[in-house]
This record gives structure tokens, sequence and C-alpha cells, in this order.
């Protein structure tokens, strides 16, 4: 209890501080996992849309797959993007083994399959009666897909909330492809880990806890955006 | 002119046909209403009509280009229609929003699109609505928000489907003088299904009668409420005396049918021989206490069976050595004591019987 509750101080104090290299982790830790989730969700809007309005052989097993993708281990998602850019790999003279990008792409790949399913989910959850009426008032095939989007806004900004926190709090992917190399591809679980090993407990439970707030802050301006 | 023509169409859900051999024409201008019981087919001719779905068989024609199955015309047609659902649907969005879908999805100007809007919604009396979520609204200023989104793009057709059907007589009595409004001011060509048949009268200049998929009568208000061609469809409209009998002579064209052992005279075509049923409504029976008074053919003695009051009226069923229902107002009925067994005589006109044929 006493470490937690120092954990928790230190925590405070690193924060009011500003303390540059916590900082910095947190912002890498961000602009990774963002980064991520935006470029999955650049694709996954209209993969989840095409998926949903077409009917095609396999849909169903399609979206089985999809959803048990949800739970991937991040180690193996790692090991994938590993291989594939290792200095052996297919796409090892790309030169991007441990470096953010590389951390980007295991990450895409991770939440992709989160992202996608909620996706379809959400646009599932619309009424039926919505595309009907666009259609009879002389929408488009596209202009009634982005009425139903925006019909299912909530649910799809729920799905990337939760792409962002399976990006934010994975550290698989993180630790094989990015290396941990300081002031490069630290992140904040990356951190957490070296910080535990190296027996700086406190630090470790102050970095827990500023990742817990980012979680935290996103899923209250959320919660913010869904009441109104 | 007709502007939608449908020839032999059909439709199925999962191997099973809703619709069968459809052949319709609408006519520019008219107000159309298709009644039937649920589950008869008449929301799915709607949407095929408004080219929502693709039939199974059969062609529709719109404005004489065929549209059944082709993809740009199809676009265009529809836009040229509005629809508004039974249970309508309305977007998570201001009021405004949801009226200036279909006008933004067009493309039109956005003065165009602010002077419709503003005109749909005061036909529409919801005009202080316009800046409140749609989601908010109760159930008959939905129904409203769907009428205005329906007109604002100015269609040359409206569909509407049971437009009242989940309402309470307050607001299906504000949404029918919108409708009566439209129809007159606007001479919007109106395609409305109905369950109401009452409804269907009061708005409709042309009705046609669906059952089972099929579209069994065409005709105006007093065709079809007068003179059904079948027993399903005079059920339907509510003649509730429907008596089978043979015709045992006729003299020029009024015929004397045998019913039970009693015989009835009623006007008719059919010739000696043939069985028929004869229809009689409800509140072409009248009712005396003596036989002198009526100068009816028909008239009958019995017994009342059954007195079931109904709002302001009582339905009064008697037994004849067949059953005959007639109805009577509450004071009437006080008035000539009538009681479960008293003796009564019940009248009627042979003119106020319609005779079709018996098939069994």
């Amino acid at each position: 209890m006493t470490e937690l509750w120092q954990g928790l101080v230190r925590a405070i104090e690193l924060l009011i501080s500003l303390d540059p290299e916590v900082f910095e982790i947190a912002g890498r830790s961000l602009l990774i996992s963002v980064t991520s989730c935006s470029i999955s969700a650049l694709f996954s809007l209209p993969l989840g849309g095409l998926i949903h309005f077409y009917h095609f052989p396999g849909k169903r097993f399609l979206i089985s797959t999809i959803q048990t993708l949800f739970s991937i281990p991040t180690v193996a998602v790692g090991l994938f993007v590993f291989v594939l850019f290792s200095q052996a790999g297919p796409l090892g003279g790309l030169n991007l083994m441990f470096t953010p990008v590389a951390m980007v792409i295991g990450q895409v790949i991770l939440v992709t399959p989160i992202i996608l399913g909620l996706i379809i989910s959400a646009l599932s959850g619309v009424d039926k009666a919505v595309p009907e009426t666009a259609i009879s008032l002389g929408a488009t095939g596209f202009q009634v897909a982005i009425l139903t989007l925006r019909e299912a806004r909530y649910a799809v900004l729920t799905a990337l909330v939760m792409g962002f926190g399976r990006a934010i709090s994975e550290i698989g992917i993180a630790l094989m492809v990015g290396g941990n190399i300081k002031g490069f591809t630290r992140t904040l679980t990356t951190a957490i880990s070296l910080e535990t090993q190296k027996g700086d407990i406190e630090l470790s439970i102050a970095l827990g806890i500023i990742l817990i707030s980012i979680a935290l802050v996103i899923n209250l301006a959320l919660s913010r955006i869904q009441q109104r | 002119m007709t502007l939608i023509q449908t020839t032999n169409l059909g439709h199925k859900y999962r191997e099973r046909y809703v619709l069968k051999n459809v052949n319709l024409n609408i006519n520019q201008g008219e107000v159309f209403a298709l009644i039937g019981p649920t589950g008869s087919g008449k929301t799915t001719l709607l949407k095929l009509l408004d080219l929502l779905e693709i039939p199974a068989s059969g062609r529709i024609y719109f404005d004489g280009v065929d549209v059944t199955h082709s993809g740009g015309p199809r676009l265009e047609a529809r836009r040229r229609m509005s629809f508004v659902l039974q249970k309508p649907i309305v977007f998570n969005m201001s009021v405004y929003d949801n009226v200036a879908c279909g006008l933004r999805w067009r493309h039109e100007p956005k003065d165009i699109v602010r002077q419709r809007i503003e005109s749909a919604l005061e036909l529409v009396a919801i005009a202080e609505y316009k800046n409140r979520n749609a989601r908010s609204l109760s159930g008959g200023e939905t129904q409203r928000v769907a009428i205005a989104r329906a007109l604002a793009t100015k269609p040359e057709v409206l569909f509407l489907d049971e437009p009242t059907a989940n309402l309470d007589p307050v607001a299906t009595s504000k949404i029918e003088e919108v409708l009566a409004h439209i129809i007159k001011e606007q001479k919007t060509t109106v395609v409305m299904a109905t369950h109401d048949m009452s409804q269907g009268q009061r708005l409709a200049r042309r009705i046609g009668v669906m059952m089972n998929g099929e579209i069994l009568q065409v005709g105006s208000p007093s065709n079809i409420f007068s003179s059904p061609k079948s027993r399903e469809v005079a059920e339907f409209v509510g003649v509730e005396n429907i008596l089978g009998g043979v015709i045992i002579a006729k003299d020029n064209n009024l015929v004397t049918i045998e019913v039970n052992g009693s015989t009835i005279q009623a006007i008719s075509d059919f010739i000696v021989g043939d069985m028929v049923q004869a229809l009689i409504r409800p509140e072409d029976i009248t009712f005396a206490l003596s036989k002198d008074i009526s100068s009816a053919r028909n008239t009958f003695e019995g017994k009342i069976s059954r007195i079931t009051p109904v709002g302001p009226l009582v339905r009064i069923e008697v037994d004849c050595g067949f059953p005959l229902l007639g109805v009577v107002t509450k004071r009437s009925a006080e008035e000539l004591g009538f009681s479960v067994g008293k003796k009564v005589c019940a009248s009627f006109k042979a003119t106020a019987i319609h005779v079709i044929k018996r098939w069994n």
C-alpha cells in the first residue's frame, strides 16, 4: 500500500513539475496510438460500410473472423511485424525495425479488427428504416452510407476509443519492434516494464497512473459527447 | 393521365408470394387508397411503387418509363416521389436538418432549401420545433416531421403507409387535416395504405381493396362500400349481413331469394337457380315494433338475440330464422324498449341489398 501511495504522490510530482522525460514518453505513446488508430479508422470506416451494406458469400464467416481477432495477442502481432521488418525479413530493406513507424504498423494490425468489427456492429445497430427512409427521400448509395454512419456516430466513436485503449495499453509490439529505445521508441508501457525490472516501483506506478489518466480523460470526453 | 402503371406485379419474401398479379393504374393528381387488413400486402406494394424494392415478377412504369429494374431511371423516378413510412423514422438531428435531407441530397441551392423547409414546416404546423432534435418529439409530431420532410422535395407522388396508425384520435385528426390540405392545395398524387376504411373513404377518390397480396376490387368509395364484389371485400368494408341463398323467382330485375326457408326480394341481374349471397349493411336495416309501419319489401319478425352498445349506437341482433344485424341510436333503442327476447320487425329495402355470386 505504501508503494502505491508513494507512486501516486510521485505521479502528481512528475505531472506538476512537468518532468520532460515523462511528458516526452507520454507524448510519444499518445502520438503512436493516435496515429495507428487514425490510420486504422481511415480504412475501417469505408471497409466496415462495404461489409455492412453489401451481401456476399462468406460475410458471416468474415465478421466472425474479425471478431475473433479482437483478442489477438500483442506478442503475436509483434512477432509478425518483427519477422516482416527484420533484416532477413521480406521488408527488411526498409530499415523500419526499432522505429516508431514499425510500432505504428504493428498497432494498426492490432487495433483494426477491433475498430472494424465494432464499426460493423455500430452500423448493424442502426434502425433498418434509416437507410430505407433515406433511399425513399432520393439518397444515392453513398449518401445512404454517410447518413447511416452519422446515425451510428456515437457507437463508431466508441469503436475508435476501444481501439485507442488497446493501442495505448499494449506492450508486446512496442517491446518487440520498438525496442524501448530511450528518446526514440520508449512508451509508457515499455517504460513501466523497464522501471519495474530496475526496481523503481514508484516511478512504474506513477507512469501507470499517467497511463490510466489518459484513458480516463478520453473516456470522459466520449461520455460528454454521447450525452449531447 | 396515368402516372404509375403496374402489370402482373408480384413479390415474394423467402419463397412466399406476398403480392400476386397486381395490375394497377394511378392517375396524375388523384388520391388513391389501398385498404385491406394487416398483412394483406399494402406496404409491400407501396415499397415496390416507390422503387425501394425490386419486384419478383411483373413491371412498373413511371410516367411511361419502365423503372422495374434499371438503375439510373429508378433514382430519377424515385426523386420525383416521397414515402412516409408507417412508423416514420426521424434522423438523429434537428427537425430543420431532417427536412433538409432530401433537398441537400438533390444538391438544391441553399436559399431554395431554406425556403422549402420553412414552408413545409409551416404547412404541418411544427415551425416552432425546427431547432429541436427530431428524436425528442412525440409520435404525432414525428409523423408531421416525416410528412414535412417528404413534402419539402415537392414530390409528384406522395406515398403514405398507414399515416395515422400509431396515433391517438387528436393527433390522427390533425394529420388528416394536414393531408386534406395537401391534397386540396398541392394537387399531389397521393397513394395511401390504410386498414382504416373510413379514412380511405374520407381522403381518397378511388379505393383498391387488397387481401392476401391481391387487389380484389378497385372503385370509388361509394362503389366499394355499397357494391363489394366478393364476400371477403364485403366483410372488410363492414357488410355484416351476408345471407346465402338461391334465386327462386325473377320479375324483371326484382329477384326473390330463398334464405333458410324465408324469402327476401332484391334487385339483381342474376337468374333463377343462381346461388347467391345477399349483402345488407347494418345501417340499412330499420326496426319497428309492428309490421304495419314499414313500406320496405322485406320485413321479418324476430326476437332480439343480442344488444351491444357501441359508442352512441347500439347493435341489435335479431333472429328471424336467419340472423340479421342492424344499428340504432341509443335513444331509439330506449324509446322502443329494446331488450333481449323482445319481438321486433326488421325491414330493409330491395334496393339496399347487393347480390353477389356464391361460389360454395
